[in-house]
């Protein structure tokens, strides 16, 4: 056998190798930019270089095909270099206006939407889902897809107060993360117990460390040692799955959809903020998921309707209060979304502040 | 004869509409019949489509690597691999992108030729940590895909309990709002820990995040353990005479309503000749009236960045965001970055060592105290680390007086300092 290879450890890549020669020449040095159309960033730097950006949407997961007809957009439309946003839309920098218009109409017209920049609403961040992870309760690229293709004038418009973050996540770990709207699973039963998997295939008490409300415990059952869930205590999160399969959480019925908003990353304006719960119970119904979709777009257009300029989700929330929200979107309130987890009576209203 | 391609009338439905379908990409690859990927992919879509039917996930983890790593490959094993034996194994190799997600169409194709010669033909840009995700691999072909990649200079990124791979934000390269060498400051803080990227034994996975204003365009806040966020100290850049040309374009109601009362803390007043009186003192640099203004108001010009740590999803404790630990931190020379890497070290090591089995350094935190995690990484505490001091009078203060007393020194010294 061949004498294996020791690996480089070169780590990140130094990013100068890649960069359009443009931010190359100004980098550090950029005066000011705007939006001279959805989709399309102008940035102007100290110079008086000025750079445009054409943002598109991908569908993330890309087969080698897709990314060599990106490439060859790239080499005869923008100067052979692109990049990547963290939501997985391609951008692509020319350095003369008049290239701008033709490497929108390519774009378009090879089916990637141009879009995703200001108030609108980007593309959906997501995990891997049904497609390779190893834990997922539904897709994630699917849900992606037939959401898009619902909110396809959001992305290609500028029509909200602020922009929209849209997550979804195939598990309650919630690898989408927080978003203005995040669309989530949420199980509602026990993990169902293969307990003639479980000696072999788990390490039992890192399984009964793992669950967040002490609900695991050690058990003999048929006479192998197992693990049982005492499920009065079980709020069915999902944490003992990853680390011990046989506790197979994922139901093709009671793993259901749950839907949150104003979720924040930013400090700009208020300071970072958790999606709160608005509805769940909705059917994890493949391949379109169309009650998801419904409640979605119900949502946007009451904040599209209401917001104010630069209000982000859940800042327009903040200022009409929650009664409105469940009023203009006609969504139920029940006692779910009363927090019950630790700190939770923070959430209460401590005062005489109500709405009519 | 060919294998034929898989039934898929639930996949099929999402190969319609305006958004590009990944699934026409995954056939695409499937149809490619003179690529060794063809078969892979042809089982891949029938094991997807059978999770559509079924509403249920069939992969699983286990054991790939490659030599001298001991984590960054996601191995997956199909618990349905006798239905669709071409697909069974369907591992990941996480690579670190350049910094910024920048790339030439030279190197994107190299990946592609790559991909093809020993994968499946499927790649994520990028995963939800920032790789780039080389999908469907067999174990055998995993360590040349690898030992190509490596050559041409990209390695693997994070897995398990270790150091992940980065994230920052376009920053310097093409915004004006950079406060900091962003691409600069992840390499180097990154590159000093690949040991503890490349080799698991933390008590659990620990995220940097580098983001060049508040706008935290990488999710730093939450998303990272340690977040590295950019600033100003001296007194925002304001072009009055810009300020004048936006109040002329778009009226005074325009310059109230959507810029002086949504500043946080008040600190924005109009003038009575449309130029902007700025409370610097009250500013807490959100970036608000930047953002709207962007021609002419800039950050000031003493840049550096906040740093937050403890940011993390639900798993356990509940989701927590990142907290100040140090105000303010220069990260303009070779000097200060040294310092950003020493502190990166200081905080690994003292999670290394502090945290329980699969406790995030939030829930760390959370457990021992800030002021504890604070005197382990020998960072002075500041009220800015507090929204408010506490409330609960239940707490043992004898040693009050000596308290003081650090306060009072701390205070000579930064006077001293100035």
């Amino acid at each position: 056998m061949a004498e294996l290879r020791r690996p480089t450890e070169s780590g990140v890549p130094d990013p100068f190798l890649y960069m359009h020669p443009t931010m190359k020449k100004n980098y550090g040095h950029w005066a000011w930019h705007d939006r001279p159309r959805p989709g399309v960033l102008r940035h102007v730097a100290e110079s008086g270089d000025q750079i445009w950006t054409v943002k598109a949407g991908t569908a993330r997961q890309l087969d080698v095909y897709t990314i060599r007809q990106l490439c060859d957009i790239a080499d005869k439309f923008a100067d052979g270099y692109v990049r990547f946003t963290t939501r997985a839309n391609i951008e692509f920098m020319v350095t003369d206006e008049s290239r701008v218009a033709p490497l929108v109409a390519k774009l378009e017209g090879d089916g990637f939407p141009v879009g995703g920049t200001g108030n609108s609403v980007s593309t959906i961040s997501h995990t891997q889902g049904w497609l390779h992870c190893d834990i997922p309760g539904t897709d994630a690229s699917g849900v992606v897809k037939a959401l898009m293709d619902d909110l396809i004038h959001e992305f290609k418009t500028e029509e909200f107060p602020n922009r929209v973050k849209i997550t979804t996540s195939s598990c309650q770990s919630n690898c989408g993360g927080q978003g203005d709207i995040a669309i989530n699973i949420q199980h509602t039963k026990p993990p169902k117990i293969n307990h003639d998997l479980v000696a072999n295939v788990c390490e039992r008490p890192a399984v009964v460390a793992r669950c967040p409300v002490a609900a695991i415990r050690p058990a003999l059952v048929n006479g192998k040692p197992s693990l049982e869930v005492d499920e009065k205590k079980c709020m069915c999160c999902g944490a003992c799955y990853p680390p011990c399969p046989p506790m197979q959480i994922n139901d093709p019925e009671n793993s259901k959809l749950a839907i949150w908003v104003g979720g924040k990353h930013s400090s700009t304006r208020s300071k970072p903020a958790f999606h709160k719960l608005v509805i769940a119970g909705l059917p994890n119904n493949a391949p379109r998921w169309p009650e998801v979709g419904a409640v979605v777009k119900k949502i946007l257009n009451a904040y599209k309707a209401d917001g104010r300029p630069w209000e982000r989700m859940g800042e327009w929330i903040a200022r009409i209060g929650w009664p409105r929200f469940f009023e203009l979107t006609d969504l139920p309130f029940t006692k779910y979304h009363f927090e019950s987890w630790k700190g939770g009576r923070s959430s209460l209203n401590a005062s005489s502040q109500v709405r009519f | 004869m060919a294998k034929p391609m898989p039934n898929t009338p639930n996949l099929d439905q999402l190969e319609s509409g305006p958004w590009p379908s990944f699934v026409t990409g995954l056939k695409r690859l499937a149809q490619t019949e003179d690529k060794p990927y063809a078969n892979m992919m042809k089982d891949l879509l029938g094991q997807l489509e059978l999770s559509y039917q079924t509403r249920k996930g069939y992969w699983k983890g286990g054991v790939a690597g490659v030599f001298g790593y001991g984590g960054g490959i996601i191995p997956r094993f199909s618990e349905v691999g006798e239905k669709f034996p071409e697909s069974k194994e369907f591992h990941t190799l996480r690579i670190i992108p350049p910094a910024g997600m920048h790339y030439d169409t030279k190197t994107l194709r190299f990946f592609c030729d790559v991909w093809e010669k020993h994968g499946s033909g499927l790649i994520a840009l990028h995963g939800q940590s920032g790789d780039i995700m080389l999908q469907g691999a067999t174990t055998a072909k995993t360590q040349d895909a690898f030992d190509e990649l490596n050559i041409a200079g990209f390695d693997l990124g994070g897995a398990g309990p270790a150091v992940r791979t980065s994230m920052s934000c376009v920053g310097s390269a093409r915004c004006e709002h950079s406060c900091y060498d962003e691409a600069r400051a992840m390499r180097e803080t990154l590159n000093s820990v690949m040991d503890d990227m490349h080799r698991p034994s933390l008590p659990y996975k620990f995220k940097f995040k580098f983001s060049g204003c508040a706008n935290d365009c990488v999710n730093a806040t939450h998303r990272s353990d340690c977040a590295v966020i950019g600033t100003w100290r001296d007194d925002m850049q304001v072009d009055q005479a810009e300020v004048k040309n936006y109040v002329k374009k778009n009226g005074r109601k325009w310059m109230i309503d959507q810029v002086i009362t949504l500043c946080p803390t008040k600190a924005l007043s109009l003038n009575d000749d449309d130029t902007l009186a700025v409370d610097n003192k009250g500013c807490v640099r959100c970036m608000h009236c930047i953002n709207v203004m962007t021609k002419a108001l800039h950050p000031g010009k003493d840049r550096g960045a906040t740093i937050l740590v403890g940011g993390k999803r639900t798993l356990k404790i509940g989701d927590l965001m990142g907290t100040v630990v140090i105000p303010f931190m220069k990260l303009s020379s070779d000097e200060d970055r040294e310092k950003m890497v020493e502190l990166g070290r200081t905080i690994i090591d003292f999670f290394a060592e502090n945290a329980l089995e699969h406790e995030r350094t939030g829930e760390m935190i959370d457990r021992i105290g800030l002021p504890n995690f604070l005197e382990g990484i020998g960072v002075e505490i500041d009220p800015n680390m507090v929204s408010q001091p506490r409330t609960n009078s239940y707490v043992r203060m004898d040693d009050w007086d000596e308290e003081v007393e650090k306060w009072n020194q701390r205070k000579q010294t930064k006077a001293a300092a100035r």
